[in-house]
């Protein structure tokens, strides 16, 4: 087998070819309604990666996708298809926020409990679609996706309550300072911060001009926890067991109907940590009123998908929507083409993905013509056939 | 009370009918073995496209069949992985519903100057004109023609299912297709055909939407209607008549909103959006046990494969 047919078959290749007829579909779009794509696409990267500040922001923006991404990506494995992964984010915003606001404790001690309270709001819900499966018998993704809009009003219900309603806003209460996790947020801030970034200034770019957090360093952990417990524990194993074949799972002693719905649970308790951390690391700390779904859950599904929901996959997946939805907005600032493209392309990235057989297809078009040209080669030189390899 | 009521009934029919159109479209799709959860994708298309079409040539009648049409064309799209590449089909759907809001908001913008929505556009008519019933306590019984339309879809669609040799074999198909292949029906032909036709229903679904209820397209004009379409088609055991009272329980429960958001009831409005919603899980606790989907449902036919 030549190395281009070795690469095809693999899932990288799947992957690329994705990407690049996403790339593909959307230049003939921006084509077709009359905007320039090469100058489209040069928008876009600039704006991902050329200044450091917006490398910053692209990191701060694939934090919650690359969450809601490994949570897809984990339930997917264990054969539940978890499109309520929205919801569960936007509760984790929203219980993070009602913590937050309430509770004024100590640093060490806000933080982990925020986040507690996003992960146990996402973990609720993912468990509540869990339950209703196993028990029920009822499709996730029609009762996750209904769960999705109650977790969007319930959302603008505690936006708009005479508790947290901040007045004459569209948002909340901001938490209290205490809950930031913000990298060096407070040094940043102070006059000796100041005058230290003053003299490197792409760090003061960095760090003072955007929300840089520590939401990616736990991201990437949660990333390789999920990737461990999914390949090395027994947890895992059971899991994948109901998630393959649920039949055979059950005849050997494994409690399907516990698994789904531990599954479901550890998958929104992921999607729930994505959005506390999204309330404790980014201005401005709080929820607002939603007029239309934020997307991150289903943007988590993207990066899932062309990750081939490999749960390490995702982190170079997450980087790569972020740049795409980040750098995307310059698209319509620069060109003029609406920022929708980019839903379009994403959109025919991950349909691409859903094609699975395309790349090997190719790899056995590419071995069909080689096996043709060496018979060819064989007949004019009259020697016999080589021995095949095995 | 009396007004009320008709006032209900009307609001019930009104908001139940792009429902219906989403649902048939679950039901012809999912009865040939095709699950299709792009139903929301397709109705945004028909919804943009509706509105569009109507606005610029000034007949919603063309603005509906455009609607049809390009629902149809999102849906070759899901037909070509679902049948011709056996791909996975709840991904091709997840995929087409995040493809054709993006398509539809760049139409938009595209043809009116950046804005996320359409200018209103000309409506279809009511069943009795404009101001037919008009003074009468029936006023609010004088519904789109879209809704008639709707159920003329159901009993066509129920005639052709139960009825007419073409509706057996698209039965045939979805119960097992390779018995089907060896009586000598071209299984991915009639699956191409019962996806297109969803993409069509789905589109008038959503034209149903933009030109019929409210005369424009928004950005939220399609918010969830497709996932709630597809309840229906589970709740109504797939068939045309159960998928079609499913959605009128639907419809009621907007109705609810629309009625007690006005009144006296000091509910949330945000709390009272919930109930379709919450209403659907538990409509389909209630009953989805009893109900059976079709055999080979979301399970791509490889000719030869055992």
């Amino acid at each position: 087998m030549s190395k281009l047919e070795k690469f095809l078959r693999g899932r990288f290749a799947a992957a690329l070819v994705a990407v690049l007829v996403g790339f593909a579909i959307s230049a003939i779009v921006l084509a077709a309604a009359g905007y320039n794509p090469i100058g489209s696409f040069a928008a876009l990267f600039n704006g991902a990666f050329g200044k450091p500040k917006y490398i910053a922001n692209v990191i701060i923006k694939a934090t919650p996708i690359l969450l809601t991404g490994v949570s897809v990506a984990f339930a997917f494995k264990t054969g539940l298809f978890n499109i309520g992964a929205e919801g569960q984010y936007i509760l984790g915003t929203t219980l993070a926020t009602i913590v937050g606001v309430k509770l004024n404790l100590p640093m060490p001690l806000q933080v982990p409990i925020v986040l507690c309270a996003g992960i146990l709001g996402g973990a609720a819900l993912g468990a509540f679609v869990g339950w209703l499966k196993a028990h029920f018998g009822i499709h996730e993704v029609i009762t996750s996706i209904m769960c999705n809009w109650i977790a969007f009003y319930l959302c603008n219900f505690v936006v708009m309550s005479d508790t947290f309603h901040k007045p004459n806003s569209t948002s909340a209460l901001q938490v209290n300072g205490s809950s930031y996790t913000m990298i060096l947020g407070n040094w940043k801030k102070s006059a000796e911060g100041k005058a230290f970034l003053k003299g490197i200034p792409w760090l003061r770019e960095i760090l003072a001009k955007t929300d840089l957090n520590y939401g990616f360093i736990i991201a990437v952990l949660v990333a390789i926890l999920i990737s461990f417990v999914l390949t090395r524990t027994k947890l895992g194993y059971e899991l994948r067991a109901v998630g393959f074949n649920r039949d055979a799972a059950r005849f050997s002693g494994i409690s399907v109907e516990r698994n789904i719905v531990l599954s479901m649970l550890i998958s929104g308790a992921i999607c729930g940590l994505a959005g506390a951390l999204t309330i404790t690391g980014i201005s401005p700390h709080t929820i607002t009123l939603l007029a239309a779904m934020e997307s991150y859950g289903f943007n988590g599904l993207s990066v899932a998908f062309i990750a081939a929901c490999s749960p390490l996959g995702c982190i170079p997946a997450s980087i790569l929507f972020a740049s795409l939805i980040y750098g995307g907005m310059s698209v319509q600032q620069v060109m003029g083409a609406p920022s929708d493209i980019i839903n379009i392309m994403i959109g025919t990235i991950v349909f691409f993905t859903a094609l699975p057989g395309v790349t090997p297809m190719l790899a056995d078009m590419i071995a069909k013509r080689r096996k043709a040209q060496e018979d060819i080669r064989v007949s004019k030189d009259g020697t016999p056939l080589p021995e095949k390899e095995v | 009370m009396f007004a009320n009521l008709i006032l209900l009934i009307g609001i019930t029919l009104m908001y139940s009918t792009p429902l219906i159109f989403g649902a048939l479209g679950g039901v012809i799709s999912e009865r040939s073995g095709v699950t299709n959860i792009g139903i929301e994708g397709m109705m945004v298309i028909g919804a943009v496209a509706a509105a569009t079409t109507s606005y610029f040539t000034g007949n919603p009648w063309i603005g509906f069949l455009a609607a049809g049409a390009c629902g149809a064309l999102v849906a070759l799209l899901h037909a070509v992985a679902s049948v011709s590449f056996a791909a996975d089909q709840t991904v091709s759907g997840v995929a087409i519903n995040m493809l054709a809001p993006g398509l539809a908001l760049f139409a938009c913008r595209r043809f009116f100057d950046g804005a996320a929505m359409s200018p209103i556009a000309p409506k279809l008519p009511k069943i009795l004109g404009e101001s037919g019933l008009a003074g009468t306590p029936f006023a609010n019984l004088n519904v789109n023609v879209t809704t008639v339309i709707a159920l003329l879809f159901t009993a066509i669609m129920w005639f052709v299912l139960y009825k007419t040799k073409w509706g057996l074999r698209v039965r045939a198909v979805g119960e097992h297709p390779a018995a089907a292949d060896t009586l000598g029906i071209d299984v991915y032909k009639v699956r191409y055909c019962c996806v297109l036709l969803s993409g069509m229903l789905a589109g008038f679904g959503g034209a149903s939407m933009t030109i019929a209820i409210i005369a424009q397209f928004t950005q939220t004009a399609i918010s969830g209607h497709g996932f709630i379409a597809m309840a229906a088609v589970i709740f109504g055991k797939w068939t045309p008549f159960g998928a079609y009272g499913a959605c009128l329980l639907f419809g009621f429960t907007q109705a609810l909103v629309i009625m007690l958001g006005g009144g006296d009831f000091v509910v949330p409005s945000q709390i009272l959006s919930m109930l379709p919603y919450a209403m659907t899980i538990i409509v389909l606790i209630l009953f989805v046990g009893r109900s059976v989907a079709p055999k080979a449902d979301g399970v791509p036919y490889v000719k030869g494969s055992r």
